[in-house]
């Protein structure tokens, strides 16, 4: 197996100069392609910050992050939208969809954005959106959906292009927990049927019953690593 | 292209989402893009007042002197009549109108009253389109022909000498050979300028009539000349020149200087009022593009995490401004054109004639909007507001805001 994500001797402090957050401490984690794994720990433990290292939207202070192979903490700003554009889908914990595009133009947008020919991309987006379960739904705009339809549409949107890695941060935490562990189900089907990566962090026990890999953080540091039999 | 229509697409929608904030803005575009060229438009009328006003007030285009008589305009100073070159010119297509005059400091006196005026003697059908006197008779009758014995007199003057049509005056000046020459002439007619000043000034009798009693022979003091289209000047003005050597050959500008500084100065006062205008609308207009921007920060955000370049984010703002521009340049031009064609019958300035006059202005103020000032402000408000929108842009683009799309 492949490493799809590779973090070695990662660290970030935020605000160095004053009142320092030590966030992340020598961090070393590789994950697999194919893998679906939870990242949890509690409140304040760093599991946010670690996404956003990975998925290149912040840089570390300290130490290296590989994404398929390739250094992600050394891009510029330019390359680092290129790399989230083409190998990174976010699911964040609510309002990830631009307000106002319907659900499907939302799920169409990083396509738009990659220069994708239209007839593609309604092909693409009615069969995700239909995979996802809304189909019917695609002229709809975000504020006239459901917060669990919503985040369905993230996840389409997160995984329609087929990208290295999908990292969901808390995407449960808004919803009750029907809803919740319905979209868990589904984000583990897109898992086994397309092979795409997930890092999903939570606080919600449920998620880990999903998951078979489970990364335990405390305090910045990794406190616990474990498969599931 | 997929990614400017999608651009376009985001900026459209966003415009059209914060309809109360889109429409303060177009409000505050349109209002002050009406306001330039509304001022603009009173300005450039106002200007055409001053010219007109110069031009007909026995101006002309331009005047053929003696060397000498704009510095003193005597009778010593006077000029042949034109001589066939010159009258080849005069009968070519460019030319509206034309008349050779007397002109010449005179005291006229009535039974109660003594002024100085200066007696000008015309040809009356040459002055028809060549000044205001052919059109300007109040009471009374035109002049008929050069040898007319009457005199026409303006109505002020009339008032301050207590005299009036069918009564006499006589009119004093110097002849010639340096004799008195004086004269009585029965008043026809009265007439009204667009300014007092006007009807104090001048007294017109006929060409010939002036002519004898000054002893002049057959000359004239000056050659008056009108185009058909002021643009012609420069051109016929340096062929005047050739034809008639020796003489003092002078467009209106250099006659009526202050007429021409203030053309100049109601160039530099419409620019300054657009810039003011300007300064107060991409005031605004940053201003609340800066709000929006800051209360979309997740939204900008998360298009970045999306991996939407930082360039295509300041373009999608770029172009939200553009939208923005565009409607309220065309609102404002609307505007304009409304407000300007209900005063297509000019603003009525009488009240404050008395003030305006020392502005050259006339009675009756037409606003004239100019092509090149509507292109201008337009072109300030749209081209200078882009630019304007490009900080707010700039703050939306210059970071990704982890904070606002991570945190709840
Ligand atoms: N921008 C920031 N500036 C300063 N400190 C920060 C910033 N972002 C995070 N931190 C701090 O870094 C540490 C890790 O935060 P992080 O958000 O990664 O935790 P988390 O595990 O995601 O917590 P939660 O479960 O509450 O989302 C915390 O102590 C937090 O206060
Ligand atoms: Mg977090």
């Amino acid at each position: 197996m492949t490493d799809i994500v590779a973090c070695h001797d990662l660290s970030k402090t935020y605000r160095p100069d004053h009142l320092a957050v030590d966030a992340l401490t020598d961090i070393e984690l590789t994950i697999a392609e194919g893998e679906f794994a939870s990242l949890v720990g509690p409140s304040g433990s760093g599991k946010t910050t670690l996404l956003n290292l990975i998925g290149g939207l912040d840089t570390p202070t300290a130490g290296e992050v590989y994404l398929r192979g390739q250094r992600v903490d050394t891009l510029a700003p330019g390359e680092l939208a290129d790399l989230r554009l083409n190998h990174v889908g976010f699911v964040f914990q609510a309002y990830n969809l631009i307000p106002v595009l319907t659900a499907r133009e939302n799920v169409e947008l990083v396509m738009e954005l990659q220069g994708l020919g239209t007839a593609d991309r309604a092909r693409l987006s009615r069969d995700i959106l239909h995979e996802v379960g809304l189909e019917g739904l695609g002229d709809r705009r975000p504020a006239e959906l459901s917060g669990g339809q919503q985040q369905r549409v993230a996840v389409a949107r997160a995984i329609v292009s087929h990208p290295a890695v999908v990292l969901a941060d808390e995407p449960t935490a808004n919803l009750d927990s029907q809803t919740a562990s319905s979209l868990l189900e589904l984000m583990r089907e897109l898992n086994q049927r397309h092979g795409i990566t997930f890092i999903i962090s939570t606080h919600d026990p449920m998620v880990m019953e999903f998951a078979r890999r489970r990364v335990m953080l405390r305090d910045g540091r990794i406190v616990d690593d474990t498969v599931a039999a | 292209m997929a990614r400017l229509a999608l651009l376009l697409r985001l900026a459209r929608r966003s415009v059209l989402r914060n309809r109360r904030r889109t429409l303060i803005i177009l409000v505050a575009i349109s209002v002050a893009l009406w306001a330039m060229i509304f001022f603009a438009a009173l300005t450039r009328g106002w200007e055409n007042d001053v010219v007109h006003n110069a031009i007909f007030t026995l101006t002309g285009h331009l005047q053929v002197h003696a060397p000498g008589y704009r510095d003193d305009p005597s009778v010593d100073h006077s000029m042949k009549p034109p001589n066939a070159t010159v009258a080849q010119l005069l009968a070519g297509t460019e030319v509206a109108a034309w008349g050779t005059r007397v002109r010449v400091p005179a005291v006229v006196m009535s039974e109660h009253d003594t002024a100085g005026v200066t007696l000008v003697g015309i040809d009356p059908a040459a002055e028809r389109g060549l000044s205001f006197i052919a059109d300007a008779v109040h009471t009374g009758r035109y002049l008929d022909s050069p040898d007319d014995r009457g005199i026409l007199i303006g109505r002020a003057l009339a008032d301050r000498l207590g005299t009036g049509v069918g009564k006499r005056v006589v009119v004093m000046s110097q002849a010639a050979d340096h004799s008195v020459a004086d004269r009585g002439f029965r008043v026809v007619g009265l007439f009204e300028g667009d300014r007092e000043a006007t009807e104090m000034a001048y007294v017109f009798v006929g060409r010939r009539t002036a002519m004898t009693m000054l002893k002049l022979g057959s000359r004239v003091s000056e050659l008056a000349v009108m185009l058909r289209d002021r643009r012609q000047l420069p051109a016929f003005l340096a062929r005047l020149r050739t034809a008639a050597s020796g003489l003092d050959v002078q467009p209106w500008t250099t006659l009526e200087p202050m007429a021409q500084a203030m053309v100049a100065l109601g160039q530099a006062w419409i620019w300054m009022f657009f810039v003011v205008m300007y300064v107060a609308m991409a005031f605004g207009l940053v201003n609340t593009m800066l709000m929006a921007v800051m209360e979309r920060t997740r939204e900008f955000g998360m298009l970045q995490a999306l991996g939407m370049r930082p360039r295509l984010i300041l373009i999608q703002v770029v172009f939200e401004s553009c939208f923005l521009l565009a409607a309220g340049a065309a609102a404002g031009i609307g505007l304009a054109a409304g407000t300007l064609s209900l005063l297509h019958g000019g603003i009525n300035l009488s009240i404050l004639a008395q003030g305006a006059e020392m502005w050259g202005m006339g009675k009756v103020i037409y606003p004239a909007a100019a092509v090149v000032d509507v292109i201008g402000a337009t072109a300030l408000v749209v081209v200078l507001g882009v630019f304007s929108s490009l900080y707010p842009a700039w703050r939306a683009a210059r970071r990704v805001p982890i904070e606002a799309i991570t945190r709840n």
